[in-house]
């Protein structure tokens, strides 16, 4: 950015008001002011969640089903429509309202703890069983709403407010790698692993979200797209070394690409 | 459209669920409450409904709670131990307004307080219905997808090894009845991109210009809605010789039919017994249990427990009658609640020795 563009004058009234957030929302975000913190991963990977809704003109037939995180936040607040599930239990309330509506388009949104943690069992059966719906799974690698605590994908090493020394496999056993573990069903039909610590991957994020969309609505089975997202304030580092912790800690062990395609 | 048929009670319950409009089951087989699910699987295909085993109780209310965001009237079950698992989701669902029926073949009558105080989490009651045999269950299952639906709340149908497993002769519902009209508040995702999404949460909706749910509100209105449901409801209780009576004998379920049999036989060879039998757990009669037994001078309530319900004939009563616990666990080594001390002669017993 450049000297002049930052530049403000005082001495008249600015040409154009300030952009705000509302601006640049993408429009299925009725509401764009979060009380998220700064820095986090998880307004990006949302905001490539209903672009690609609005893209695939799936708005008027999409249902998604929200865990509990603080992704939640957004649940009220999107021009798609929403059940809010409880923690861990996003995939067999949209195994439900799929059965009863197999031609609509049904995804999840859930975090580490929610989906890998508290809801294992459902995203395991939900894939086994080649349910026609598309888990996202924001991955921060902490239980970011409640303060930092390690789930099961903090990688080896990593500090949290539960394994101070950082995660010990003999004290805290190892990392789950979902997409790795998903892939493995015959059920998954699509299943990628992405993040959003960078402009490139934004773009790849936007691209694998898409991918499952488009599969799911050509019946294919259940797909899997995994987002390494920041989390700054739960990790313990400034809001700006968030995308390069991501892309030393997480991304190292959760690596990213395409798991499995039809 | 029926038929007098000799039926299992759980193929009876499937198929007055079927007739009532339900389209969507969801079990994980447990003991007695198995061949409910069995026969919704059998059944509801012939529906175009859907009915998933699923990996657990967990995920066999998760998917009842999907299904029924839908508008499609949907059900699940269990037994007590099941019901446990699923608490979570159905004080969840208690807050988000959903219609659904929830089917509970308990072992024995131990379930009763996680039956009608809720079970789970939170502030909050549902509806319970406890049919004596099959008939009745038959009638209740109707009655319970109709409050479902009037009231958009979880209801319960507790019923246990005797009502699942017993055969008796009913009038069949056919199943191929017409299904309720989809309601309005159901989605189906077409109100995505109108500026308005509609949004089913236990949390509340969202503000327009405010971010996040407005959970005070939301909480408030569906204290209220209990509250509205708790005087709205219409409390059922089948009631016997309290005119006259000394002794009156309170009971509920499977048992209440042993118990109201015992009376009659007492009141037979002359003792001035009645007995009150709630249909409604919750909301309890507690006005009609009230009146029925202020003639008498002593209440006898037996359960197949330590005492559960005994404090809600305590409540109706309000020290007006002395209330005695006359019941007691089931000596049943198959921990399923079957005999040996639900016997005619037993009940007797323990009634005449709580004669005044």
């Amino acid at each position: 950015m450049s000297a002049d563009q930052i530049y403000i004058s005082t001495d008249k009234p600015p040409a154009e008001p300030a952009a705000l957030v509302d601006d640049f929302a993408p429009s299925l975000i009725t509401q764009a002011n979060h009380h998220l913190c700064p820095g986090c991963g998880e307004p990006i990977a949302i905001r490539a969640a209903v672009e690609a809704i609005e893209e695939l003109a799936l708005a008027d037939r999409a249902i998604a089903v929200f865990g509990i995180g603080c992704y939640t936040a957004f649940a009220p607040n999107l021009d798609v429509e929403v059940v809010q599930a409880l923690h861990g239990r996003a995939p067999s309330v949209a195994t439900g309202i799929k059965r009863m509506l197999p031609d609509g388009f049904v995804m999840t949104v859930q975090g580490d703890g929610d989906m890998v943690n508290e809801g294992l069992q459902e995203v395991l059966h939900a894939a086994a069983r080649g349910e026609n719906i598309t888990c996202l799974l924001l991955n921060n690698g902490v239980f970011g709403e409640t303060g930092g605590q390690m789930t099961t994908t903090t990688t080896l090493g990593q500090r949290t407010k539960t394994s101070i020394e950082g995660r010990d496999p003999h004290q805290h056993g190892h990392p789950i790698l979902l997409s790795d573990l998903i892939a493995t069903l015959d059920g998954a039909a699509y299943v990628a692993r992405c993040a959003v610590n960078n402009a490139g991957n934004v773009a790849r994020t936007k691209r694998y979200i898409t991918r499952a969309y488009e599969s799911q609505m050509a019946g294919g089975g259940f797909s899997l797209v995994e987002i390494l997202t920041m989390c700054p304030t739960g990790w313990f580092v400034d809001t700006l070394e968030g995308p390069d912790y991501l892309q030393d800690t997480l991304a190292p062990v959760h690596n990213i690409g395409e798991l499995k395609t039809p | 459209m029926s038929d007098r048929a000799l039926l299992e009670g759980s193929e009876a319950v499937a198929r007055a669920a079927l007739a009532a409009g339900c389209r969507f089951f969801a079990g994980y087989p447990m003991t007695p409450f198995t061949e409910l699910l069995e026969h919704m699987a059998a059944l509801l295909p012939e529906v175009d409904g859907v009915c998933m085993n699923a990996e657990s109780e967990l995920e066999a209310v998760g998917m009842a709670w999907g299904a029924a965001t839908t508008g499609h009237l949907a059900a699940t079950g269990s037994t007590g131990q099941g019901l446990s698992l699923m608490q979570e989701s159905l004080s969840e669902i208690t807050n988000a307004r959903l219609p659904l029926v929830v089917f509970n073949m308990a072992r024995g009558q131990g379930d009763y307080f996680q039956a009608t105080r809720g079970g789970g989490h939170g502030d909050y009651r549902h509806i319970v219905l406890a049919p004596m045999d099959v008939p009745e269950a038959v009638e209740l299952t109707r009655l319970a997808f109709e409050l479902a639906n009037q009231w958009r709340t979880p209801v319960m149908v507790l019923g246990d090894y005797y009502l699942a497993h017993t055969y008796q002769a009913v009038s069949a519902p056919s199943i191929s009845g017409p299904a309720p009209e989809v309601p309005d508040w159901a989605l189906n995702g077409s109100s995505g991109g109108s500026g308005s999404a509609k949004v089913i949460s236990p949390l509340g909706s969202g503000v327009e210009g405010e971010e996040g749910f407005d959970m005070g509100a939301h909480y408030a209105a569906c204290a209220a809605h209990i509250q509205e449901m708790s005087a709205g409801v219409e409390p059922l209780v089948d009631i016997g010789f309290c005119d006259d009576a000394d002794l009156v004998v309170a009971a509920y379920g499977s048992v209440g039919k042993f118990v109201r049999y015992a009376c009659l036989r007492l009141r037979d060879a002359g003792h001035r017994v009645g007995y009150v039998r709630p249909i409604t757990l919750w909301p309890f009669p507690s006005e009609k249990v009230q009146e029925a037994v202020s003639g008498s001078a002593r209440v006898a309530v037996y359960e197949q427990n330590m005492g559960q319900m005994v404090d809600d004939v305590r409540l109706a009563t309000l020290g007006a009658v002395p209330v005695e616990f006359i019941g007691g666990p089931s000596w049943d080594h198959s921990g399923f609640g079957i005999g040996p001390d639900i016997t005619v002669p037993d009940i007797s017993k323990r009634i005449l020795k709580a004669m005044p």
